[in-house]
């Protein structure tokens, strides 16, 4: 009923310009070696397009000189770059088990019933994509809903359907804790490495990212001084140097060698 | 005696307009670089080994160490990439950071990269943080304007420059060889090791690729001393870091602390657990990490102390439920996570965490029986040290944790043919009366 | 003396409790199958790189030589050996053996259960190491599993196709086209469980090399158009052979049942093609099975002028008179064209010298001159200067009149290995070919005609850097430009480099060393040596030979064409691969006898007096001389009674004519050729170093330059409509500045002195004088169609 698109879509999609590829020869640029632009030019190609095309595979493909199913295969890893036509609002739904459990699940029941969609699907209005999404690191916000990858932080069911409901009456929307919300292809065309004029909009951070730091401030703590710390400070200073040498060789071709690890 | 919460990364968070050059510098920002600059490059690794500090990205690895490893003598250049694909369930520390502060990260970023001999220099930022991205653009524009980056940093005769790169989606490229391979601009899949990327990272050449928190913390150890950065935390785990507090707390937050508060101290801090609730399960940092119970609330959380109980400190991402959540639909949610985020390449994450769901969503539907908890069982041991990266290791996780301590839960749901929890019941905008 | 022992070199360790001494970075998976060990595998492949994708080959390693244990399971596919290690395999290890059974129980989970319908059931890895290395029962479906599924199966090249649903995502095949073939138009796409083999739209997988994936996948995932559900491994009688479409001498496997051929595999074998083969090689056998294949001798009746059915005795005594008549009132010429067995082709050498009492014979079929034969005599015949090894520890390859990817895909597989380890190709060519970019090749941009000037400047590039390192590989196509073989030899003195000649097909270098070419007779024995002459004499048993050097296939041609030859014995040959398919087409009919042997009927065989059917390859034992001077012999894979090899009939012929030539069999045959031996007198001497005449180039003309494609529209791929489908399109070439004058005309008619031809345009690095075409993909190929290679033709846009 809803996935494909209303013909505003293709009215709305453009052609790859000559202005087009140029840019994308500079984001490749960008890079000691070209193929490293082919994240952002793909998200350049979504943000004229409004997906990606095979025209926008064979594009990169071409600039980059590298196979078009090299490139289709790289398009079809990333959970961002969307093969049907997305709105002009991309509503993300956090539905990873903390914000499932305090609310994300709810909500987002809620939001298909609204807006009479499934998963990854677009309102016939073409304004609204609906798409529960993994974990967006704002957890301590939850729950969380992203729209076009901004952050609007602790939802219920009643403020999310408000929030699409605005969204699709045209009304300005800002972000929780950011900006007024653009259009999803402005938003690709921010992530391919061409910034807007929006980054002084919105507060430094949420209230709960400030949640520690005004205790202390109430509490009046602080890292040590200097001259604290030096009195303190022991001889055995450096962390057990060569026993994580050892480990590290030890573990050497051992498939959880991830020193950074997931973050 | 340290105070209990110690703000530095945090510190300037809520300053008007922190993210900005000025305000940065107003809070002394960028007095750390000249310094470094002055230094020997060797010596700045060396103060980073003496302060002890350890990647704050999850596994733990002393930085400095991780430093020395890149090959002087290699003639290929040597890149610094930062991982700020901040996507493990239940971290949060490094979007906000970058969100108020991103220069505390580019000034990490230029000191780093000059201690290891690095001309350019990447952060590797998730996608879906939009703003997140117009900030760290943004700082980066400023820093070359100030002469921070670029050609001849402040005349020292040192280059650098700094790409912010958006990833597209894909929980895998967190993992540094995938994220390696995603920023050259293929599928984020992890890489066989050796060679490791010290050797032959980005572009086959030396790289150093450490977490957010870790590089933004630089700054500080060079501007108030390895010694300082020390005084804090415990014996083997040095210094502050970012403790994220989420789910049924009173006030969940970033709390910035020395190594080896506990996790009774942080809940108090946020106020204590939601009124009338009881701490039942948590993650000590992120859902990779096996799941705790009440029992270990005043164990030190530091790296040792955690990896004794069982689990690991991971990223500090605690995640706390309290006796409204069912744990087999969590436990199930964070399957299906894995699931979708597991990148294909090996058989045991790919073919195991398909299988893993199917078991799961029976069980939590009451469906199943109780070998199936064997079976569950037996799958994570044939996954777990099988996978090619820590992924399918992190799988396992919740489940095995899980099984281990509320085996009892899973059998309820096959008694009672589904789910006796009321997931309305564990919303943070459950009503009071309807929680009875 | 004593001496050290050199610890870097050897490594020893402990599989299973024994000692083994493997070279150092040998990896444990093939460490252990020294000991006798086959560790279960399905990413591992020894040709590719590792990448421990599938995990089956998990092993304990309770030491890694460092006297610590490793704490998991490692996959032994990606560890290489260290001295002192100590691997516990499935065999002695409970923890591998579990941990390898986990691997095969997710493996499973998804597979479906197709086995009986598989194409691959009875040969595959999967269901094979299922039954050694995996569970009874299937806990998936006991948990109430649910299978992935895809609708199936996808089309990734108009030949291979792909079941999703039974890939395990190994990706030997996407490693072998972007690692081997360096095609990757295949990769992996999607994510997690539903990650794919997959290529982009409207770009599939178009590789000369593409079937090797087939051959190479554990499961049946790829299968062939041209095989799939066609028959049962069990089913199939698999006889090794030789590839018969290049001069490369792959070896394959010819896979038969009831008398034929049901597919061919590569034959592993190192030294030559290693475990690849060309998709020609691998698809290119239904010409065998044509509905024109003749199947019995035809003599021309003398009073309908019609051919009709003759016995073979009628046609031997036919041929003999007619021959011996042309002998006398003229003489009789041999075309042989170069697709004969070492031992056809000797029989054509003795029996033109011998029965017609002549030199004129030759087996270029193609553009050829005096300079190549006296080449081939002096350079090339008994030599074997350069071996497939060789091109990969070589500093750099010189590649001149030879585009291997097309004309010699062994060669261009092997370059892409040498290159990868360091070996710098050069091209004297017109253009940046896809095969030359895939060699990260460098250019000489060649005007058609200008090699010998290109590979003469070569001796002072010092980017090129000649040395005794380097080897020059020159290609038959070079015969056609005056003095550019007497180059690529003086360019190989005066560098050191090693030279070497690789022909297009499989018998061209059998009948050099057999003596088709009127300058040499058999083993090397030049013709204007009269001692060689002697002693090719007394080998035969005769008087003497004849002196008189012989005419070349255009001297045959043009003889005809005179009156002064009025016999023809042909042997496999297209008119329209000869330098002038008309004037060929004329000497046909002015011959007044032309004896024709050949496997299907053709406008040779329509225009002759008496036509022999004969024996394709597969029924037939032979010998096919590679491109190095590597002899490659096989065995019949059919026994056919009614199939007989050329050098039967032409025994029979001599047999009538009261000449034996003492040979009726392959085997015979073989046996007199040892016994004539190589010449071990003076070799011929070099060629003369040709007139070079200055050619000038006319307003708004261009040099036509010209080879043919892999698959194009040569005879010996009819019948493969799936292979021909995936033949590169034909099109024109032409400078960048010449297609932008076309002001984006979709197509150009190219006109020269033997008609025109339309074909799409691209642009490409050619020289601005320089425009190329595909020599047989469209029509009747260029030289019937346009001109002949190194002529001027014009180009003109035609708006689509």
């Amino acid at each position: 009923m809803t996935t494909t698109g209303p013909s505003r879509f293709s009215e709305n999609d453009q052609q790859l310009t000559d202005a087009t590829y140029d840019e994308l020869r500079e984001i490749a640029a960008r890079y000691p070696q070209g193929r490293s632009g082919l994240l952002p030019m793909l998200h350049l190609v979504q943000s004229v397009e409004g997906k990606v095309t095979p025209e926008g595979i064979q594009a990169c493909a071409e600039i980059l000189d590298i196979s078009p199913a090299e490139v289709s295969g790289v398009a079809t890893f990333y959970t961002m770059y969307k093969r049907r036509p997305v709105g002009d609002y991309h509503v993300g739904v956090c539905t990873n088990t903390l914000c499932a459990v305090m609310g994300g699940d709810l909500i987002f029941e809620r939001l298909k019933e609204h807006l009479e969609v499934g998963n990854d699907e677009t309102t016939p209005d073409g304004k609204v994509s609906l798409e529960h999404i993994e974990c967006n690191a704002a957890c301590d916000f939850a729950p969380v809903m992203m729209v076009n990858w901004e952050f609007m932080d602790n939802q219920t069911p009643e403020s999310a359907v408000r929030l699409v409901d605005d969204l699709r009456a045209g009304n300005e929307v800002h972000s929780t804790r950011g900006p007024r919300l653009c259009t999803w292809r402005e938003a690709e065309r921010v992530l391919a490495g061409f910034p807007d004029d929006r980054a002084d909009e919105g507060p430094s951070a949420g209230p709960a990212s400030l949640a520690g730091v005004q205790i202390a401030r109430t509490m009046g703590w602080t890292a040590p001084s200097v001259e604290a710390s030096t009195s303190r400070a022991e001889s055995e200073t450096s962390v057990a140097t060569e026993t994580s040498e050892e480990r590290a060789s030890d573990r050497a071709a051992s498939s959880d060698q991830a020193e950074e690890g997931k973050s | 005696m340290t105070d209990m919460l110690t703000p530095v990364l945090t510190a300037n968070w809520g300053t008007d307009r922190s993210w900005t050059l000025e305000a940065y510098e107003a809070q002394g920002g960028y007095a750390a670089l000249p310094k470094a600059l002055k230094m020997k490059q060797d010596d700045v690794i060396t103060a980073v080994k003496d302060s002890g500090l350890r990647g704050r990205g999850g596994a733990g690895f002393p930085t400095g160490m991780k430093w020395s490893f890149i090959p002087q003598d290699n003639p290929n250049p040597k890149y610094l990439v930062v991982n700020a694909d901040e996507s493990e369930p239940g971290t949060c520390k490094d979007i906000p950071l970058m969100m108020a502060s991103p220069h505390t990260l580019v000034e990490g970023v230029i000191i780093s990269s000059y201690a290891i001999r690095a001309n350019h220099a990447f952060i590797y930022v998730r996608g879906e943080v939009l703003h997140v991205v117009r900030r760290l653009q943004r700082a980066v524009q400023e820093a070359y304007a100030a002469g921070h980056l670029g050609k001849n940093i402040h005349g020292s005769g040192y280059d650098l420059d700094l790409v912010i790169h958006a990833g597209a989606g894909a929980y895998i490229c967190g993992e540094e060889t995938a994220l390696l391979d995603s920023l050259e601009g293929r599928r984020g899949q992890p890489r066989l090791r050796p060679p490791f990327p010290a050797v032959a990272g980005l572009y086959a050449s030396p790289t150093v690729i450490n977490n957010v928190e870790s590089i933004a913390s630089v700054p500080s150890i060079i501007d108030k001393g390895a010694d300082w950065f020390a005084s804090m935390g415990t014996e083997k785990s040095k210094g502050y870091v970012i403790y994220s507090l989420s789910g049924h707390v009173k006030t969940p937050g970033q709390y910035e602390a020395p190594l080896g508060i506990t996790l009774r101290e942080l809940i108090d801090l946020g106020g204590g657990m939601r009124a009338g609730h009881e701490l039942k399960f948590w993650t000590p940092g992120g859902s990779s990490t096996p799941l705790l119970t009440a029992e270990q609330l005043d164990m030190p959380l530091d790296y040792e102390a955690v990896g004794a109980a069982g689990s690991m400190l991971g990223t500090r991402a605690l995640q706390i439920f309290d006796e409204t959540t069912c744990v087999v639909r969590a436990v199930l949610r964070w399957t299906e996570f894995y699931k979708h985020e597991s990148c294909g390449k090996c058989t045991p994450c790919r073919e195991g965490t398909w299988w893993l769901v199917q078991v799961l969503t029976r069980l939590e539907k009451g469906q199943g029986s109780e070998e199936d908890l064997d079976v569950l069982l037996d799958q994570c041991e044939n996954i777990l040290g099988r996978s090619f990266c820590a992924l399918g290791d992190g799988a396992t996780s919740p489940i095995s944790s899980s099984i281990q301590h509320f085996r009892d839960e899973y059998l309820a749901h096959l008694t009672h043919g589904g789910c006796p929890f009321d997931p309305a019941a564990s919303t943070a905008f459950a009503q009071e009366g309807a929680l009875a | 003396m004593t001496t050290t022992p050199e610890k870097t070199d050897v490594v020893t360790l402990t599989i299973d409790g024994i000692q083994v001494s493997v070279p150092k970075d040998t990896l444990v998976i093939r460490a252990a199958e020294q000991v006798g060990v086959q560790i279960p595998r399905f990413c591992d492949h020894p040709l590719l790189a590792p990448v421990g994708a599938c995990r089956q080959c998990l092993v304990e390693i309770p030491d890694a030589g460092n006297g610590r244990g490793m704490p998991k399971p490692q996959a032994s596919c990606t560890i290489p050996v260290a001295e002192g290690m100590v691997v516990n395999t499935q065999v002695t290890s409970p923890v591998a053996d579990k941990a390898q059974q986990g691997q095969m129980e997710f493996l499973l989970i998804n597979h479906p259960l197709d086995c009986p319908v598989c194409d691959k059931g009875g040969e595959c890895p999967l269901q094979n190491q299922a039954m050694s290395n995996g569970r009874g029962e299937s806990r998936f479906s006991a948990t109430g599993g649910v299978k992935r599924t895809f609708p199936k199966p996808i089309n990734i090249s108009a030949q291979i196709l792909l079941d999703r649903e039974r890939c395990i995502v190994c990706q030997r095949c996407t490693r072998f086209a972007s690692e081997i073939a360096g095609d990757p138009f295949i990769a992996l796409v999607e994510r997690g469980a539903q990650q794919q083999i997959g290529i982009a739209d409207n770009a599939p997988f178009l590789s000369y090399f593409s079937g090797n994936t087939i051959q190479i996948c554990p499961v049946g995932a790829l299968t062939s158009a041209d095989y799939r559900f066609r028959s049962r491994p069990f089913d199939l009688v698999s006889t090794p052979s030789i590839a018969e479409h290049d001069a490369c001498g792959s070896a394959i496997r010819v896979d038969h049942r009831r008398g034929k051929v049901m597919r061919r595999l590569a034959g592993n074998d190192p030294e030559v093609n290693e475990e690849w083969i060309t998709d020609k090689d691998r698809f290119g056998f239904h010409y065998a099975r044509q509905a024109d294949r003749l199947t019995h001798p035809l003599v021309r009746d003398t009073t309908s002028g019609e051919l009709r059915p003759a016995s073979w005795p009628e046609a031997f005594a036919v041929a003999a008179r007619g021959l011996a008549a042309a002998r006398t009132s003229g003489g009789v010429g041999v075309l042989t064209g170069g697709r004969l067995i070492a031992e056809d082709a000797y029989a054509y050498s003795k029996f033109a010298r011998v029965v017609l009492g002549t030199n004129d014979i030759d087996f270029r079929a193609r553009p050829h001159s005096a300079e190549e034969a006296a080449f081939l005599a002096s350079e090339v015949v008994l030599r074997m200067p350069v071996t497939y090894a060789d091109l990969e520890k070589a500093s750099v390859v010189v590649l001149a009149g030879l585009e291997p990817e097309d004309e010699a895909g062994s060669i261009f597989l092997r370059l892409r290995k040498a290159v990868a380890a360091g070996t710098r190709v050069v091209a004297v060519a017109p253009y940046s070919s896809r095969g030359l970019r895939k060699l990260k090749g460098r250019l000489v941009a060649t005007s058609a005609g200008d090699e010998r000037e290109a590979l003469a400047a070569l001796a002072a590039d010092a980017d090129a850097a000649l040395d005794a390192g380097a080897v020059i590989l020159v290609g038959e196509r070079l015969a056609a430009v005056p003095g550019a073989l007497t180059a690529a030899v003086d360019l190989a003195r005066t560098t050191g480099a090693r030279l070497a000649w690789v022909p297009r097909r499989a018998g061209d270098r059998g009948a050099v060393e057999t003596g088709c070419l009127p300058n040499l007779l058999p083993g090397g024995r030049p013709v204007a040596d009269p001692t060689a002459r002697v002693d090719a004499a007394a080998a035969w048993g005769v008087t003497s030979l004849p002196e008189q050097p012989g005419r070349d296939g255009d001297g045959i041609v043009a003889a005809l064409n005179a009156g002064e030859l009025t016999g023809l014995v042909v042997g496999g040959v297209a008119l329209d691969d000869l330098p002038d398919p008309e004037a060929a087409r004329q000497a046909l009919a002015a011959a007044e006898f032309v004896v024709s042997l050949e496997l299907r009927e053709n406008e040779v065989t329509r225009a002759a007096d008496v036509v022999f059917p004969v024996a394709p390859v597969s029924d037939k034992a032979g010998l096919f001389v590679t491109w190095e001077g590597r002899p490659r012999t096989f065995d019949a894979v059919f026994s056919n009674p009614g199939s007989l090899p050329d050098l039967r009939i032409l025994s029979g012929i001599a047999e009538e004519s009261g000449v034996p030539l003492g040979f009726r069999t392959v085997e015979e045959a073989r046996r007199q050729m040892n016994e004539v031996g190589p010449w071990d007198g003076a070799r011929a001497p070099a060629a003369a170093a040709p007139k070079i005449k200055q050619r000038r180039l006319a307003r708004n003309k261009f040099w036509l330059a010209t080879w043919k494609q892999m698959l194009d529209n040569g005879a010996m791929l009819d019948g493969d409509t799936a292979l021909s489908a995936t033949a590169r399109p034909a099109v024109a070439r032409v400078p960048h500045a010449t297609y932008d004058v076309l002001a984006g005309a979709t197509h150009v008619t190219l006109a020269g002195d033997r008609g025109e031809v339309t074909l799409p345009v691209e642009a490409a690095d050619l020289p601005d004088d320089t425009v190329w075409v595909p020599a047989n993909n469209d029509g009747n190929g260029v030289l019937a169609d346009l001109a002949s290679p190194g002529s001027a033709v014009t180009v003109k846009a035609v708006k689509a």
